[in-house]
């Protein structure tokens, strides 16, 4: 256990109600984590996804959340307002069931980090983005316990050990670095 | 590596059901840009005049635009083009939505059909894996409704699909391609899709798209992302509101409608009704949009909230956006609930909003007036909105008179005799236009019915005032920070306009200043087309985001093409007279250059001869509108005057008659 730490807390408050549907999110999101920053863009890989259903009304703005290797047991769906929600259509995670928040190419996860890269954002990008407010960033302080911030790398090895098991990572490093060294 | 656009169109035969993926050559994009301007060269070389609108040899391009797929807000728009049946000429009708950027992620700029598919078949794009799959279970359904179908049944809630409906299938000459919120919907691009025996095209991808340099481009976006913001907080104070603020007209949002009401004309575009709008009817209509209206919507990366979800009690929820909510309402001289509910049927069935209503009209006034009597029009009911409901159903079927009516006014019109002629008064180029019928010459208007290729003023008009301002004040304070215009001439024309007096219309703006003015708000239109940009963010509005200053900017760090004002301008006007040169090729000429008759009251033949005389002459243009020899080789064009030359066209100055058979009469 670490120790007690003041901590900001970031959120994006969603508020479906605004939501025009226009995914500007999703394109300025996957932008601004492309390497060198902005010289592509792929809602694909973005961190924030719209499921939007026009005819149905739904427009529901999520973005990613932890990775995680299982599916689970019990789908969730929701119904608001006599309107119903897809399966798991809430849910930020990014797991086995579904095809949002991996990158298309490795299907390795996706996560949302707010935008504190370098430099560090004002607002995270589909927020200063999203003109029509669906999407309002907000901050607030918090007393908790420490604990160690997992890197992109970690988060993508982490779902390939669950996948193949850890030897099988293991070994296919350590035979490709000998492969690039040699 | 290819900015911007991803270098590669996909090259379907339908006959044959073979696809092809081609990379394209990048010196095409120097010179055309991309979207209208390289369809323009495709169907320039591709498509001879003598392939007829429902020929196999007809090419149906689907583009994206050069910018769609990058972050350039609100760039969104496909660019559909094709030979009309219903002009015989190009047409180039374009949709927002979501399908544009789509294509571009999937790895391609354009898709190019040819050919004709022996039974219904839909395309289904998804990254590397193109397929035709049959369509047979789809045949006759809705064009929205297709496209959920297609979605379910692909498994893929992500896919854009643009589909037709009935009317495609049928070959309606007003048939639409529909699509997200949005449509192609002039010219009648769906009756050669249908024709095709195409009845959608499913798009996914999960590719990348490439700026050439980031930090710069993204920067212009923020620029034009915060500009955006500061003209929705700043309307133009002195200007009707829909003119007041940026997007398509905003029609989903407002419920005053006494300006469009009792200005536009009801009807078969015939009368005026000056004092309908009154408190009750605003409140009926105002209640009926808010208990209609689910949610005002946008096409890909765009804050506008041009479109809107409509859900009429008991019927299906489509979607909807700009002048199509009154145009059902005003020709069946009904209310808004009918507007918004036969709208639901017209969007299925897939057909303009612009062109249908009046077909209907135009059908009811030549039955008032004995020259359709009841035989054709047997088991219509006896009201006006039940007959509107009929007739569409019969227009979409071509059963009975619809198979006539089908062919829009002017066609029809010659098929049924009798004196007919004389109630297709609202053409321009065969093409049904807006319902407006005016008092005074407007000479700028008068040069773009004339002469706007894409056969509809709201793709011509835009950026310059459409009416003086009254008082001194009043225009120092819009020229104050006025800053697209492409020259400061423009603003001491504003300033010196007036509305009576010496200088006014139709004398002034005077003639060259006319052409000035006209050719800015004409260019604007086609960079945003081969851009893929939403006019409603560039060429439509006052004072728009984007403009001549830094759309080269856009171009050179989006695309990695070195562009200036001067060179994007020549590009423009490039693909711009390559356009007219496939209509001087099918025959169009001076004569095909005019307004209705009836479109002013008051008409000035000297002046209206002097207004197109000099323009032409402007374009670089002989006295038939053909392009010169000259003027072509400075923009590269020689292939265009040698073509010229050796079809006889320059020598034949009568202009060969444009071609006066309907193709579909042709096929019976």
């Amino acid at each position: 256990m670490g120790e007690k730490k003041k901590k900001i807390v970031k959120s994006i408050k969603i508020d479906v109600e605004k939501c025009n549907g226009c995914r500007a999110c999703e394109m300025i999101c996957s932008a601004f984590h492309a390497t060198p920053k902005y010289s592509s863009n792929n809602p694909a890989r973005s961190r924030i996804r719209l499921i939007r259903h026009p005819l149905r009304d739904v427009y529901l703005p999520v973005y990613a959340g932890e990775y995680a290797p299982a599916e689970c047991m019990g789908r969730d769906k929701y119904v608001i307002d006599g309107k119903e929600y897809d399966e798991c259509g809430f849910c930020r995670a990014s797991c086995p069931s579904r095809d949002v928040f991996k990158e298309p190419d490795s299907k390795l996860p996706l996560k949302c980090d707010m935008c504190e890269d370098d430099p560090a954002q004002e607002k995270p990008l589909c927020v200063q983005w999203c003109l029509n407010d669906a999407l309002i960033y907000e901050e607030r302080e918090e007393e908790v316990e420490e604990e160690v911030k997992l890197e992109d790398v970690e988060i993508g090895l982490e779902s390939m050990i669950d996948k193949f098991g850890l030897q099988k990572v293991l070994d296919t490093v350590s035979r490709m670095s000998a492969a690039k060294k040699g | 590596m290819r900015y911007a656009e991803t270098g590669f169109n996909l090259e379907v035969d339908l006959t044959r059901g073979n696809i092809e993926r081609v990379e394209t050559d990048p010196r095409d994009t120097e010179l055309y840009l991309g979207g209208l301007g390289t369809n323009a060269k495709i169907l320039w070389e591709r498509v001879p005049p003598e392939v007829e609108p429902f020929s196999p040899d007809n090419l149906l391009i689907f583009s994206a635009g050069l910018l769609c797929g990058t972050p350039a807000p609100g760039c969104n728009r496909t660019i559909v083009s094709t030979i009309s049946p219903q002009t015989l000429l190009m047409a180039f009708s374009m949709m927002g939505g979501f399908w544009a950027p789509e294509l571009k992620y999937a790895g391609y700029d354009k898709v190019i059909l040819r050919g004709k598919s022996p039974k219904l078949v839909y395309l289904w794009i998804h990254n590397d894996k193109v397929e035709i799959r049959d369509a047979a279970h789809l045949k006759g359904k809705g064009a929205v409704e297709t496209a959920e179908l297609i979605r379910q049944e692909l498994k893929e809630p992500e896919a854009q699909v643009a589909a037709i409906g009935l009317a495609g299938e049928n070959r309606v000459y007003f048939a639409s391609i529909e699509q997200g919120r949005s449509s192609a919907s002039r010219g009648g691009m769906g009756a050669v899709m249908g024709d095709k025996g195409v009845k959608a095209i499913a798009v996914r991808g999960t590719k990348d798209i490439n700026v050439a340099r980031p930090a710069e481009y993204m920067a212009l976006c923020n620029e034009v992302l915060k500009y955006i913001k500061f003209r929705n907080e700043n309307p133009i104070p002195g200007v009707m509101p829909i003119l007041a603020g940026l997007g398509s007209p905003q029609e989903m949002k407002v419920h005053d409608e006494k300006w469009h009401t009792e200005n536009f004309m009801w009807g078969n575009s015939r009368v005026r009704r000056k004092d309908f709008w009154n408190d009750e009817i605003a409140k009926q209509w105002a209640e009926t949009l808010d208990n209609m209206r689910t949610r005002l919507i946008s096409c890909y990366n765009c804050p506008m909230t041009c479109g809107a979800t409509i859900s009429p009690p008991g019927l299906p929820t489509y979607m909807m956006k700009c002048f199509s909510k009154l145009t059902y309402t005003m020709a069946a001289f009904a209310d808004l609930e009918f507007g918004l509910g036969i709208a639901q049927s017209a969007t299925e069935y897939g057909v303009d909003g612009f062109s249908t209503p009046q077909v209907m009209a135009f059908a009811l006034e030549l039955y008032e007036n004995g020259i359709l009597t009841d035989d054709d029009f047997p088991g219509m009911p006896s009201d006006n909105e039940g007959r509107f409901y009929w007739l569409l159903d019969r227009i979409v079927r071509r059963e009975g008179i619809g198979d006539v009516l089908a062919n829009g006014t002017y066609w029809a019109a010659k098929q049924i005799g009798k004196g007919a002629e004389a109630y297709a008064h609202n053409t321009i180029k065969k093409h049904e236009q807006l319902p407006l019928k005016l008092s005074m010459l407007n000479p700028i208007y008068f040069l773009m019915y004339s002469t706007g290729e894409k056969i509809n003023i709201t793709q011509i008009e835009g950026q310059f005032p459409q009416a003086p301002f009254l008082t001194r004040e009043e225009k120092e304070a819009f020229i104050k920070d006025w800053f697209q215009v492409p020259d400061e001439k423009f603003k001491q024309y504003l300033v010196d306009w007036e509305p009576r007096g010496e200088k006014s219309m139709p004398f002034y703006p005077t003639v060259d200043m006319c052409c000035d003015i006209v050719d800015w708000q004409e260019r604007m239109h086609y960079i945003d087309d081969a851009l893929g940009m939403c006019s409603g963010l560039s060429s439509f509005p006052l004072k728009p985001p984007y403009h001549i200053h830094n759309y080269p900017k856009f171009i050179s760090s989006g695309a990695g093409i070195d562009m200036d004002e001067a060179g994007l301008t020549k590009a423009a006007k490039r693909y711009r007279t390559l356009v007219r040169a496939i209509n001087i090729r099918r025959g169009m000429r001076r004569k095909d250059e005019k307004p209705p008759e009836n479109h002013w009251k008051k008409r000035f033949p000297e002046l209206e001869k002097e207004l197109l005389d000099t323009y032409y002459k402007f374009k670089g243009w002989n006295d038939q509108g053909i392009p010169t020899k000259e003027s072509l080789h400075e923009l590269g064009l020689d292939y265009v005057s040698e073509d010229f030359e050796k079809r006889g066209i320059y020598s034949d100055n009568e202009g060969t008659p444009s071609k006066e058979t309907s193709p579909e009469t042709d096929n019976k």
